[in-house]
């Protein structure tokens, strides 16, 4: 079994003195994903928005941690709370709020909404409904790049729910087995659904890809730049030919389960630990480290934020003017 | 005929149409247990290891969902995946991978992605072979939008619509008649297809019209002969592919005899017999003497002993009470 040691990352990738322009990136697709959100959260609350949404409120690090050390052609793919994701891969907020809406100019022409969302041009090959559902095709991603030759690494998106379902222990085996470009990263939210983790879990999670000779490392997925060192490292090792790679991320939802969980609903959560882990925000964190470290101003930062404020409201604008989609597309692309 | 032919059998066509798609498109990979070095438990993948090696001919581990849910990857970027999962019974596991995943990818992405992906798998009954290797679930493939679902009779047919299947760019659930891997007849050379949807009419007759599925083809053309001699002609059609449906060659048989039986191993309650029958009777209402007969499996779970299995499928002599009811 092999799990790495953090401290080697540290040493490997020094955090401290990266380029401003990737701070600021890293910065601003959070900020991105925190605002996109959010509008959701409001859009959902007044009913503006149909069906379901599972928030990605708080763990903004993980995605863009990971997203921002990944190339134009690798594939991703993502889960039910996988707003994030697209974002840090690149995804235009305009057609995700027109999918959301279910119009026309959505992504997927409104057919797919909140937990479907499609874009082959950037290499995310979907959100998914299904728990583990993108575990397979990610994995198939990577075992279509070693056949075909082609450069691409693709990395799952999971969550802890997604641990216990076999089809991970499926996928994985075959990609430790025929060492395919695959980098798995765990996103440990402390809760599937309402049950948590010390409820349905048992061991640990890096003993899990131990078991299949899977480099594992677990890491403070509230860091944007733990979560960054981390994939560089999974990310380099894969593409480099070494086989998969695993990284747990460590982090908390701030909303609930989906819109339907609010407050003590369901009751399996305190306010008292949300409100220790909303201090815990990895914005603010990144913030405060960016300004305190000297790297950019606050007045910058606000700048960023103005501007993703802007994007986001006017993305809006767009999705709710776009039209719905014509009656004569629910029959059309059932098959190919 | 026009294409060269010889005589082989269902094995044969299957798994020379495999060499032959790999030969004319890269894509193309198989995938599987055993199917590699050991030529896969019925011997249907034998040679392709050999001549296309490991890297395109991949032995796997027992995980079907993970086989099928690294083939939807594979396909999503690129690849044309033709897997084969041992026995029908075992699709089970890979449920979701088909269900959920390869038929809905494309609906749900309205358009973005393709799945072209073929499922081979072995079904039927009569290998005393017990409950969870014997069924044929093709009415729960059926009833899924977003897949097509293809049954051979023939070796003629195994290989012209297994050559379709892996150049379609949608998932096909390609289900094999374990039982009928040695039925033998002529087998056309070289790039031979028959596009999906067209029945085939085997035996033309005017006083009863019989729809058999996949095995069922041969106890029906039994007892054709039989009520051939007694006077009775008896029209036997295969629609070969179940989905989609060729519904005009059915309904219009329907509308010459005036009487119909549909005949498939899959369990009658809830089965394609009970929607081929309704889509006859649609369409043929005015011109039938009696509502459509339907004959499937018996419902239960498929008992060991020979002399109990025997009792669940369709036979010839079944076949011909029947239809001599239905004209007396």
């Amino acid at each position: 079994m092999i799990l790495k040691n953090t401290d080697e990352l540290t040493q490997a990738i020094d955090r401290d003195h990266l380029p401003t322009e990737l701070y600021l990136e890293m910065y601003s697709r959070m900020v991105t994903i925190r605002k996109f959100e959010e509008t959701v959260y409001d859009l959902y609350s007044r009913g503006v928005m149909p069906g379901l949404a599972h928030l990605y409120t708080g763990m903004e690090a993980v995605a863009v941690g990971v997203c921002v050390t990944l190339e134009a052609e690798d594939k991703i793919s993502s889960t039910h709370r996988g707003h994030g994701h697209l974002l840090a891969k690149g995804g235009d907020p305009r057609r995700m709020f027109a999918e959301l809406l279910g119009k026309e100019s959505g992504y997927n022409r409104g057919k797919g909404g909140s937990m479907h969302i499609v874009d082959m041009n950037l290499g995310i090959l979907g959100a998914n409904g299904v728990v583990a559902g993108g575990l397979g095709i990610a994995t198939g991603a990577g075992l279509s790049a070693k056949i075909q030759g082609a450069g691409w690494i693709s990395v799952a998106f999971f969550g802890d729910g997604a641990l216990n379902e076999g089809l991970f222990y499926e996928v994985s085996n075959m990609a430790s087995l025929w060492k395919l470009p695959v980098v798995y990263i765990l996103e440990n939210n402390h809760y599937g659904e309402y049950t948590s983790t010390s409820r349905s879990t048992a061991g640990n999670a890096l003993a899990r890809a131990g078991a299949m000779d899977i480099p594992a490392v677990s890491v403070d997925g509230n860091d944007v730049l733990a979560v960054y060192q981390a994939a560089t490292w999974a990310v380099e090792r894969t593409r480099a030919g070494e086989g998969p790679s695993f990284v747990e991320c460590k982090t908390y939802r701030w909303r609930g389960h989906h819109m339907g969980d609010q407050g003590d609903t369901y009751g399996y959560r305190n306010q008292a630990e949300i409100e220790e882990w909303m201090k815990k925000c990895p914005i603010q964190r990144f913030r405060s480290a960016l300004v305190d470290g000297n790297i950019v101003e606050a007045s910058q930062l606000d700048q960023i934020d103005n501007q993703i404020e802007q994007r986001i409201l006017e993305a809006v604008e767009f999705a709710k003017a776009a039209p719905y989609p014509d009656p004569s597309e629910v029959y059309q692309d059932v098959y190919a | 005929m026009s294409t060269p032919e010889r005589i082989g059998t269902i094995r044969e066509a299957i798994n020379e149409a495999l060499h032959e798609e790999m030969r004319r498109d890269e894509r193309v990979f198989v995938m599987g247990e055993d199917i590699g070095l050991a030529g896969g438990i019925f011997k249907i993948t034998a040679g392709l290891y050999q001549e296309f090696g490991g890297e395109r001919v991949r032995d796997t581990p027992i995980a079907e969902a993970g086989i099928v849910g690294l083939a939807v990857g594979a396909a999503m970027t690129g690849l044309r995946p033709v897997v084969e999962i041992m026995f029908s019974d075992f699709t089970t596991l890979a449920s979701d991978q088909i269900v959920n995943q390869a038929a809905k990818l494309r609906y749900m992405t309205a358009g973005q992605c393709k799945i072209p992906l073929v499922i081979r798998t072995a079904m039927g009954a009569g290998r005393r072979a017990a409950a969870q290797h014997s069924q044929s679930l093709q009415a729960w493939y059926c009833h899924i939008p977003g897949l097509k679902v293809i049954m051979p009779s023939t070796p003629e047919d195994a290989k012209g619509l297994l050559k379709t299947a892996i150049r379609d760019d949608n998932p096909v659930m390609f289900l094999e008649d374990k039982m009928t891997y040695n039925q033998k007849g002529p087998i056309p050379e070289g790039d031979y297809t028959i596009p999906f949807g067209e029945a085939r009419i085997h035996r033309y007759g005017s006083d009863a019209t019989i729809i058999c599925t996949s095995s069922m083809l041969y106890p029906s053309l039994e007892a054709a002969e039989r009520l051939a001699a007694e006077g009775i002609e008896v029209e036997v059609i295969d629609p070969r592919s179940i989905s989609p449906l060729d519904e005009k060659t059915l309904v219009q048989s329907a509308v010459k005899t005036g009487h119909v039986l549909v005949i498939d191993e899959g369990y009658q309650s809830f089965g394609v017999t009970a929607e081929i029958a309704a889509r006859v009777m649609q369409g043929a209402f005015d011109y039938l003497d009696e509502p459509v007969r339907r004959l499937g499996a018996a419902d239960v779970p498929i008992p060991f002993a020979p002399s109990l299995e025997d009792l669940t499928i369709p036979n010839a002599d079944r076949i011909v009470e029947i239809i001599r009811e239905m004209r007396a």
